[in-house]
């Protein structure tokens, strides 16, 4: 992997926008049964615009900054020898059906340790006002030759 | 309509309280259905051929799929995804899904550490899959004031 690549800060990715449907999908796939995540009108009655993301949706926004770090032509990523060391999630408040999401990533750390590097991908993530909704935190594994 | 959740109140937590527990069984199909939502299609996930020639023991779970139930539980205890302010998780083993058996995930939630000045409690989530833990350093800081 590409050193050089520490520090780096990508374009913002185009506005994302949060579906009802997409939430609810999400919420059952990660077996969510709070009616907040799936209900309208529990989601009101919590205080909420529309139907509330589970905590880790932000991934589906973070993706497409991954997937800038991989494409960037000298980053010298194999993508089939990634592995998933590690992910966090900081939050300013929950996504909501509705928000427009912009994700910035910086990459805020490459090592190397033995055959194998690390490198941390920082996702910053805003809604339509600019205000931070969510900080996606990955390190990914790059597995040295066997 | 459920009746509204309530929230759980901070001056009863102590630390190493249990607060919530699941078991959750993944199929190959709870497999696709995650693929599906969050756009994660590698074909470790749904594919013993592709598996079997990376070298790994049988299609696995996505680490994200592991991440994103074992928090559900904190989160009905919690009563609003929006009182999780903070989860993190490092990624320490693989879940392998069999075919027919499929697998079974076990979830124990437990107090960790109290932040009075906050009001927010650091929960410690235990996840395992044949009697060995799979997510490391798993911590959830939910905000209950």
């Amino acid at each position: 992997m590409n050193p050089e690549l520490q520090g780096r800060v990508f374009a913002p990715t185009a506005p994302y926008l949060v579906g009802r449907e997409k939430v609810r999908e999400f919420a059952r796939a990660v077996f969510a049964t709070n009616p907040v995540n799936l209900d309208v009108d529990a989601a009101r009655a919590a205080g909420y615009d529309d139907v509330v993301a589970p905590p880790t949706f932000a991934v589906v926004v973070q993706e497409h900054t991954l997937a800038q770090l991989l494409a960037e032509p000298d980053a010298g990523i194999d993508f089939s020898r990634v592995v998933h060391g590690d992910q966090r999630f900081t939050s300013s408040r929950p996504i909501v059906a509705g928000d427009e999401l912009t994700a910035t990533l910086t990459v805020s750390g490459v090592k190397t340790l033995g055959a194998h590097s690390m490198v941390t991908a920082e996702s910053v993530i805003t809604d339509a006002a600019g205000a931070h909704v969510v900080t996606a935190i990955s390190t990914l594994v790059v597995r040295g030759d066997d | 309509m459920a009746a509204a959740p309530t929230t759980p109140d901070f001056d009863a937590l102590a630390v190493g309280d249990v607060v919530a527990e699941r078991d959750v069984h993944l199929t190959r199909d709870s497999l696709v259905r995650y693929a599906g939502a969050s756009g994660d299609f590698n074909p470790i996930h749904y594919r013993d051929d592709v598996a079997a020639a990376v070298g790994l023991p049988g299609v696995l779970a996505h680490g994200m799929l592991t991440m994103g139930l074992a928090v559900q539980p904190v989160v009905d205890w919690a009563g609003d995804p929006g009182r999780v302010a903070d989860y993190q998780v490092r990624f320490t083993r693989p879940v392998v899904v069999a075919p027919e058996a499929g697998a079974d995930v076990s979830v124990t939630a437990k107090v960790g550490q109290l932040d009075a000045e906050a009001r927010a409690a650091r929960i410690d989530l235990t996840v395992t899959f044949e009697g060995a833990t799979v997510l490391g350093k798993a911590q959830v800081r939910v905000v209950l004031a």
